[in-house]
């Protein structure tokens, strides 16, 4: 098997990963790396962070120099698009009709943007946020834009606002649940984020829905389900992702809301896996048993779950889910799964401390995640803990006034 | 441009000039030093850029902040006094001739 050939599709996050991993165990066949962008493989969490405060430059985007893919044998090709996946020949087939043979191929696909759906959402003004190319457009216009709406009070989204706030700007967000991030946060941590972001000034429009986007030669108003109007000179749309299964559901591989992979991420032919954002999968963590993560964590870990079953040590995928959002003067970060949840215990930093607080989230008295903001070592502490196999505090201890996380963490 | 030298869990010594500004993790990334991983990008976040600083230049750097500190706590190798996260360390002039080993591994 060492001396197989693997095609990776998609070089994001965690196709970049399955690449580097396989060299580093030992695969010793070559390793090809296509992707449709066009330059070397890059992390996206500071497109809306740090790089689009213009505090790293491209290069600093950039997983790995150009060497890297040279001394390790890994052939990157960029900008090149699979369009076909011929299983009976066992070849991935690009735009231009050429194929790539495989033994074993990875599907690192992501996701995309789930587009706008009403009128004028392609104006001038109206970004998304998902590439590098996206970032130096948003960038480029950032500085103009005085009157900033936001479709979709999601993470990238948030991230988004409180960067625009800072600059100065007027900033709405426009969100159809009836409150921020509801899909994966708790109430009393939505509640305490809607609370800072609103001290600085940005404004929330619950329960609404964008309906339309107008404006002569740029976007000027967003106008919602309702009839709501909101003047408009940036407009940016984070509704949500589509996971990139076309290829593989035109190929005959199960899909659903991703590419179908059991517990050692391989789909439904055996010589194909699926990572990352594109794939759904077995996860001891997800109360519904099977999951969709959209995180650097689940690119990164199972990329390199893969990365061992093809250098011969094959284990089911059973990594801990993490996550983190840096919105403003507040640093989330979510340890474990804490969707669904049946209680809550809030725990607030003491007197003296950062200003800040955890939300320990509970299924059936099990504490199944951790919400942090400002917390970074309940959130460290967290992680450890759910990941090990000790035993773990219920809601009545984690409410009582001398709880010490630590103590339920053994080394 | 201040030098900085990376120790390999094998012992093999790696000097590189970085520039003023640029993380240790951001560096050996650049470099292609192995031993570095950087997976969250340089957040403080992961714990993999885990990284023992000669003790005599401990009293150089700035004492860690919450999240390093916090972040500590997780690192896959053993944590010793002089344990730090490349990626809070940022590079200047006074560092120049700074000595980092590596654990002998990150995850
Ligand atoms: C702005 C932004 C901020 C984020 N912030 C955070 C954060 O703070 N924390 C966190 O944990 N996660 C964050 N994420 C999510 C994280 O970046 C993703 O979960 C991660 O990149 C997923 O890796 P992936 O390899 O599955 O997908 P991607 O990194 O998206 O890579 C997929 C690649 O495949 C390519 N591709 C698709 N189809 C084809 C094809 N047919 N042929 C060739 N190539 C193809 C795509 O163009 C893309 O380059 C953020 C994402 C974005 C966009």
């Amino acid at each position: 098997m060492s001396k197989s050939s693997i095609v990776i599709a998609g070089a994001g996050q965690a196709g970049f990963q399955a690449a580097a991993s396989l060299r580093e165990k030992g695969h010793d066949g070559s390793i090809v790396l296509v992707g449709d962008e066009p330059s070397l493989p890059y992390q996206h969490p500071p497109l809306s962070k740090s790089y689009l405060l213009g505090k790293l430059d491209h290069a600093a985007l950039q997983f790995r120099p150009e060497s890297f893919f040279r001394e390790n044998r890994i052939e990157h090709r960029a900008g090149l698009k699979i369009e076909t996946i011929d299983r009976e020949a066992h070849q991935a087939v690009l735009q231009n009709g050429e194929a790539i043979p495989y033994d074993h191929l990875i599907l690192a696909l992501g996701a995309r943007n789930r587009p706008l759906p009403v009128p004028g959402a392609g104006l001038k003004g109206v970004f998304q946020l998902r590439t590098v190319e996206d970032a130096d457009a948003l960038r480029e216009s950032l500085d103009r834009g005085r009157q900033v709406v936001v479709i979709g009070g999601g993470f990238i989204g948030l991230e988004f606002a409180t960067i625009a706030a800072e600059r100065g700007a007027e900033v709405t967000v426009i969100e159809t649940a009836d409150r921020p991030m509801a899909r994966v946060l708790s109430k009393e941590m939505s509640s305490y984020f809607r609370t800072v972001h609103e001290a600085h000034g940005i404004r929330f429009i619950f329960g609404a829905t964008a309906a339309r986007l107008s404006g002569n030669s740029k976007v000027e108003v967003v106008e919602t389900l309702d009839g709501q109007q909101f003047p408009a000179d940036l407009v940016l749309v984070c509704i949500g992702v589509i996971p990139n299964t076309e290829i593989a559901s035109q190929a005959g591989l199960a899909t659903g809301n991703g590419i179908i992979v059991n517990e050692y991420l391989v789909t439904s032919d055996p010589t194909i896996s699926a990572i990352g954002d594109c794939a759904l999968h077995p996860n001891p963590y997800a109360a519904s048993g099977i999951i969709r993560l959209e995180s650097v964590q689940g690119a990164v870990d199972q990329a390199r779950c893969v990365a061992d079953r093809l250098t011969g040590h094959p284990a089911p995928y059973c990594s801990l889910p993490w996550f983190w959002s840096e919105q403003g003067t507040l640093r989330l970060q979510i340890a474990g799964l804490t969707q669904p949840h049946d209680h809550t215990v809030v725990r607030k930093s003491p007197p003296g401390e950062k200003e800040g607080m955890s939300v320990y989230c509970f299924r059936a008295n099990r504490l199944v995640g951790v919400e942090s903001a400002n917390r970074p070592l309940d959130h460290a502490l967290a992680r450890k803990l759910l990941s090990g196999k000790g035993e773990t505090p219920g809601p009545e201890q984690v409410a009582t006034a001398d709880f010490e996380l630590k103590a339920w963490v053994k080394d | 441009m201040p030098s900085v030298t990376y120790v390999n869990s094998n012992g093999s010594r790696k000097t590189v000039s970085v520039a003023a500004g640029k993380s240790i993790m951001a560096a050996a990334v650049e470099n292609n030093i192995d031993g570095i991983v950087g997976q969250c990008g340089g957040n403080a976040i992961c714990g993999t850029c885990h990284v023992y600083v000669d003790p005599s230049q401990l009293s150089l750097l700035e004492p860690a902040r919450d999240d390093e500190a916090a972040t500590l706590e997780i690192v896959a190798a053993e944590r010793r006094p002089n344990s730090r996260l490349g990626c809070q360390i940022e590079v200047k002039p006074e560092l120049d001739g700074l000595v980092v080993e590596m654990p002998e591994y990150q995850l």
